[in-house]
């Protein structure tokens, strides 16, 4: 068993497609890490508490609150913030469909509906509902949101025709 | 952010965590097993949870199966409850997983963390309660217990003991079920009650959560339910008798409330099995 005196480890975290190096503490949250120490913004801190959905990010496909996430968990995962998309059908889908008021939960939205599009492309109502209510928008813009997600998933399995 | 900082492990086997969870106590240290980790953040942030050095459990096979065998469901204490719903083998912890916490969160929240949490709700344990249903625990020695014998209110889990893996009979996996999560209002926030309940052998079983600081199953409860010689209203007022205490009485809802809404949500099982739905 390795024991350190320093509270710090030197970690690689695969995020948006590169290796960083980045020196963190376990107790450190990856949403801090995130933001703090590789600059990454576009993750909000919202409740810190796993309740608002604002610092969703990908992880190995699946959304993530970074909040609920230690850094420390993270080396040897795929790792994709709002940074890391770019141009996606869904947030073309988020401008067509206006689904953003404010804007500061908008990426963490975007990061699930992404997880959403891409893990379930036969989503019915049902489980586009339960999963919307991972996230919470305080302008309350809830039905744009849902129209963009659908119209991915719509235009998706257009495509597939 | 924690106001704490600690140590992080990550053994790859039962052996292992047992040992760095002796060694670290050896050192004075308050090491912590964990899973998911969210209740440790969430609680950890108002200083309701600590640990000095915490063993994640989830690179430690045992931990992460998910398998039916000819007579039994074995599911690992470091599964996601995403994991368990999506694949679905257990019906009834599907529904009840369902109701926790929301889908995102559920991608991070275990099987184990959720038995093993402190907060009040942990209704993962519910299908468990019901069911022929045993723990696998590894401490100095693997001891293999009934659920519903180790489950007290809390999981009874010695000094450096960690939940392995939740072990359920295959013949109770598909039997007639109902479960029920009713919320103050809308479909997010804590329940005021959660009911599950299966039928075995003519029998109704009925485990509840969000009633009391704790998930509970009552035998003398559903003796009252299960007397078929008197009508279904007069089964629930006795079975309410049997209710343990303390009932809760916070802002999601009062006390005297939170019985109304049980009486109400066991007349829609009592009535959903006479019905013959399932």
């Amino acid at each position: 068993m390795k024991t350190s005196s320093s509270p710090f480890r030197e970690v690689s975290l695969h995020v948006n497609g590169e290796i960083k190096p980045v020196l963190i503490k376990p107790s450190d949250t990856l949403l801090y890490i995130l933001r703090v120490k590789l600059g990454l913004t576009g993750s909000k801190p919202g409740c810190l508490n796993g309740d608002c959905g604002a610092c969703t990010v990908n992880v190995d496909g699946m959304a993530m609150k970074s909040c609920l996430m230690f850094a420390i968990e993270a080396p040897g995962k795929r790792i994709i913030t709002i940074e890391g998309l770019k141009g996606t059908p869904i947030q073309h889908a988020f401008i067509k469909e206006f689904a953003f008021q404010c804007g500061y939960c908008t990426s963490g939205f975007i990061m699930n509906c992404y997880s959403l599009v891409e893990n379930y492309p036969d989503a019915n109502d049902e489980l586009i509902t339960e999963m919307l209510e991972s996230n919470i928008c305080r302008c309350t813009g809830y039905q744009e949101i849902e129209n963009a997600v659908k119209s991915v998933l719509s235009s998706n399995k257009n495509l597939e025709k | 952010m924690l106001s704490f900082d600690f140590d992080y492990h990550a053994p790859s086997t039962l052996k292992e965590a047992v040992s760095i969870y002796q060694i670290l106590e050896r050192q004075g240290k308050q090491p912590l097993f964990y899973g998911g980790g969210t209740e440790v953040l969430t609680l950890g942030r108002l200083n309701l949870v600590y640990s000095d050095a915490l063993i994640d459990i989830k690179n430690i096979p045992e931990c992460r199966v998910q398998m039916l065998t000819d007579k039994h469901l074995v599911l690992g204490a470091a599964l996601t409850l995403t994991a368990l719903t999506e694949r679905n083998l257990f019906p009834l912890l599907s529904k009840t997983a369902r109701g926790v916490a929301d889908h995102t969160a559920r991608n991070k929240i275990t099987l184990g963390g959720n038995i093993c949490g402190e907060i009040f709700y942990r209704e993962a344990v519910l299908p468990f309660l019901l069911t022929d249903s045993y723990a696998v625990i590894a401490g100095n020695e693997i001891r293999t217990v009934s659920f519903d014998e180790v489950f007290n209110q809390f999981l009874q889990l010695g000094k450096g003991e960690f939940l392995v893996q939740l072990i359920t009979n295959r013949n109770d996996l598909r039997l007639p079920q109902f479960h029920i999560k009713r919320r103050k209002q809308w479909n997010i926030g804590y329940p005021l009650v959660t009911v599950a309940s299966i039928k075995k052998a003519g029998t109704v079983r009925i485990a509840i959560s969000g009633l009391c600081p704790f998930p509970f199953r009552s035998k003398k409860l559903e003796e009252a339910l299960n007397n078929n010689d008197i009508s279904i209203e007069s089964r629930i007022n006795e079975a309410i008798q049997h209710v343990p205490s303390p009932i809760l009485h916070d802002v999601e809802g009062s006390d005297e409330y939170r019985i109304f809404v049980l009486k109400n949500t066991l007349q829609d099982v009592l009535e959903s099995y006479q019905g013959g739905e399932s």
